[in-house]
């Protein structure tokens, strides 16, 4: 079942063909496993480039582990081990020639729990430019002016920019941390449940900033607000116990959905 | 009405042990500071008539009641304690005198107190001023003018003998060396230019000396005429006739003297100006060296060791070296730091100046080694708690963004960490400024002739053993030969010691306060 299947049903759509045609990440075959346990089973997806993709389900399906396969954060646990393929552009993060730091630098992350680092708003956004040799102050203003204008927070901070990171409300830190992937000029934005510790108006303003941001970037977004997903995704991956059981257009997966369980876990009857 | 419910007492309980905490540490401190404060003030000069005819001039120091296990219905008579100086007269410098024995006291206006650089205080009475033999005044004015030229030609004299001639003993020594390596006639021309400038230096100092020929004419109780050279008086003072402005004027200046001089009278007098100068130079020195160290061993153990037993047991081994005695770090000091160290750095690069060791002894720089050790567990364990609490999601965040491990820990691990490295050093260097027995056996002593860091090349000198406050209390308290007259110098020090400690302390606690400002949250 599983990807196949829903591509066959997924051909009629001719925006998703047009996506589809030209997909940035490849993911074939994908298992992993923490020791002796196994996390994800055969995992087979493609994420379309500019388009919001979703992965729902309930917690523990592994949708967050499969995100993170993506910038291969999993590589900081010890004893894990993958199998199968993931191919960005067609090359495949796993080569050995592959270089981690170069990959995370094109795939940014944005993370549950807002994580500014300690310092002033400014060097926040100003790491990421700085550890990929930005040493020109005027360069960097305007890096940081960018980002912060494409995190919509510009208006907010621009006037206490050396002030601490650490001193903002939770959904502003949280869009600094969006701000600060976006100094990198990632071309996926992986979201690992962005709004789940905000409050409805800052998670208002981060949807809008999705909205605008695909645009330009791919942007992948674990969630577990049902809401959220229909609302903000183009495409939905839906996951259970490790395994993926549906993919499609949003609209479909949460109107008409192939599989027993996705339309159980979407009408709120598990999960 | 209310009521006493169960938890109160536990209240009382935690209340009343932080209060006790509280009186014993200012119990403490006020104890040092009244017996410390109190020395430097000019007290009344009594004279004591005593029932035998004998005369007595001296401060009153104690007051003890006479112990009389026989009679214990007699009333009780009290003794008095006078410090009555002139110990080249008397042989003393203190007296124990029953109150019974005492006829009358009177407080003469015209007692005279007089700093000697040698023998102690002189109590007295002046008599006349000679100059080269001739008496030629006894106008007190006068003999004030006269003072204070002969103090300025003393330390002219003082200037001459250390810097001048020291430099020129330093170029000759540096020579003789030379010579001994390669024989040359330059050399040698070189050598007989110096000697001739140390004779002219001789000269020179001959004649301030002969510029110095006051003698003060002085009587006390038995001795009608005591000579004393003005050259040999550091003040002299009528305390009874002074003002209380003119006491006031007289505690700073002692008080000035203590923090700025040299030490007198094997400790016992003048100033502590050199231990002061050790003890800030060695803590820093310490926290120069254990910071590096200690941070880095923490990083390792936190950040990039994979934690597990090994590492569990190379924690507990931390923080069980903060348990050892800091005698235990002086032997470990002299064993391999001196005898090792030093002794193979002498035998490479001194290998001139054998036997006389240049390294292969106590030093300035074994003392601070040695105190980082001793005091890096500290630090490693502040630092590791600091690091226990930065959020792995911190680090993860610059890992996502392509930073490498070692960016991630330069760049964002090591800043917020900074405050808790503050605090390890605060705790060690408050250890380390109050640590005496390790040093004693690597390079304190009781009188250094020059101070580790001056003037002359390589200015730092970290082969110079150095004095040290901690060291100077114990001395001054109980290896003096005149205990009764150092016992005051060992508050005061004690005092000095406590204010270098928190001075050490406020500052780094204000580094500290700025970093958390800046890297901290106000509104989570």
């Amino acid at each position: 079942m599983t990807t196949e299947l829903s591509l066959d049903l997924l051909a009629d759509d001719t925006r998703m063909d047009l996506a589809l045609a030209t997909p940035i990440v490849e993911i074939s075959n994908l298992s992993l496993f923490y020791g002796a346990k196994q996390a994800l089973h055969d995992v087979t997806l493609n994420i379309p480039e500019r388009h919001i993709t979703a992965f729902i389900g309930p917690s523990g399906c592994g949708k967050s582990t499969l995100l993170r396969c993506l910038n291969r954060m999993n590589d900081l646990i010890d004893h894990v081990r993958i199998s199968g393929r993931i191919a960005i552009r067609g090359h495949d993060i796993h080569d050995p020639q592959q270089d981690v730091t170069e990959l995370r630098k094109r795939v940014g992350m944005v993370f549950q729990k807002s994580n500014p680092f300690p310092k002033s708003i400014y060097e926040n956004i100003a790491f990421g430019p700085r550890i990929l040799g930005t040493r020109d102050r005027a360069t960097l203003d305007e890096i940081v002016e960018r980002s912060l204008r494409a995190a919509a927070l510009w208006d907010e901070v621009k006037d206490r920019l050396n002030e601490s990171a650490l001193g903002m409300s939770g959904g502003q830190q949280q869009r600094l941390c969006i701000g600060r992937a976006l100094a990198v000029e990632p071309e996926i934005l992986l979201m690992d449940e962005p709004c789940s510790a905000l409050d409805p108006i800052a998670t208002a303003r981060i949807e809008d900033l999705m909205l605008e941001l695909k645009q330009r970037y791919t942007i992948v977004i674990v969630t577990h607000n049902m809401q959220q997903a229909a609302r903000m995704s183009d495409y939905t991956a839906f996951m259970y116990m490790g395994k993926l059981i549906e993919v499609g257009l949003t609209r479909k997966v949460f109107t008409t959905p192939l599989e027993q369980q996705t339309e159980d876990y979407i009408t709120g009857r598990f999960g | 009405m209310k009521s006493w419910k169960p938890g109160d007492s536990f209240i009382w309980l935690s209340g009343g042990a932080l209060a006790l905490a509280l009186l014993m540490v200012f119990g403490l401190i006020a104890l040092v500071v009244v017996n410390g404060a109190s020395f430097f003030w000019p007290r009344d000069v009594e004279q004591f008539q005593l029932n035998d005819g004998r005369v007595v001039l001296g401060e009153i120091t104690a007051r003890e009641k006479i112990p009389q296990p026989n009679a214990s219905h007699a009333p009780a008579t009290h003794r008095i304690q006078i410090k009555r100086g002139n110990r080249d007269l008397y042989g003393t410098d203190f007296i124990w005198l029953n109150e019974t024995d005492i006829q009358n006291t009177t407080a003469p206006r015209n007692a005279l107190v007089i700093e000697r650089v040698e023998w102690g205080n002189f109590y007295g009475i002046f008599q006349r001023l000679e100059i080269g033999g001739q008496t030629v005044s006894n106008d007190w004015k006068f003999v004030r003018a006269r003072l204070a030229r002969a103090r300025k030609l003393t330390a002219q004299i003082h200037t001459v003998s250390r810097k001048d001639i020291g430099a020129i003993n330093r170029a000759q020594e540096r020579l003789r060396r030379e010579l001994k390596r390669s024989e040359s006639a330059e050399l040698r021309a070189d050598y007989a230019a110096l000697q001739a400038q140390y004779q002219e230096q001789l000269a020179t100092l001959a004649s301030l000396r002969g510029q110095l020929t006051d003698v003060l004419v002085v009587s006390a109780a038995g001795h009608p005429e005591v000579r004393i050279p003005l050259a040999d008086v550091v003040r002299m003072n009528h305390p009874n006739a002074m003002t209380a402005w003119r006491k006031c004027c007289f505690y700073a200046e002692k008080l000035w003297e203590f923090v700025s001089a040299e030490p007198r009278e094997s400790n016992t007098e003048g100033g502590v100006f050199p231990a002061i100068y050790g003890t800030v130079l060695l803590v820093l020195l310490m926290s120069l060296i254990v910071t590096p160290l200690g941070v880095l061993a923490a990083l390792y153990l936190r950040e990039y060791a994979r934690q597990g037993p090994i590492i569990s047991a190379v924690r507990i081994a931390v923080n069980n070296l903060a348990g050892v005695p800091s005698i235990v770090y002086g032997v470990f000091g002299v064993a391999f730091f001196i005898y090792l160290g030093g002794g193979t750095i002498d035998q490479a690069f001194f290998s001139d100046r054998l036997p006389t060791p240049t390294f292969g002894t106590g030093g300035l720089l074994w003392a601070s080694l040695t105190l980082a050790l001793l005091t890096l567990p500290v630090v490693i364990v502040a630092t590791e708690e600091g690091l226990a609490a930065i959020p792995p999601s911190t680090r993860a965040g610059a890992l996502a963004l392509g930073a490498t491990k070692f960016e991630t820990t330069w760049r964002v691990v090591l800043p917020a960490v900074t405050p808790a490295v503050l605090t390890g050093l605060i705790l060690a260097m408050a250890r380390a400024a109050g640590e005496v027995a390790p040093l004693m056996i690597t390079g304190v002593v009781k009188l250094a002739p020059a101070l580790p860091l001056d003037g002359v090349f390589p200015y730092l000198h970290l082969d110079r053993k150095f004095m040290h406050l901690g060291f100077h209390i114990y001395d001054v308290g109980f290896q003096s030969p005149n205990v009764d007259a150092a016992r005051p110098m060992v508050y005061t020090t004690t005092i000095l010691l406590l204010a270098v400690v928190l001075a050490f302390n406020l500052t780094a606690i204000s580094i500290r306060a700025r970093l958390r400002k800046k890297y901290s949250s106000t509104h989570l």
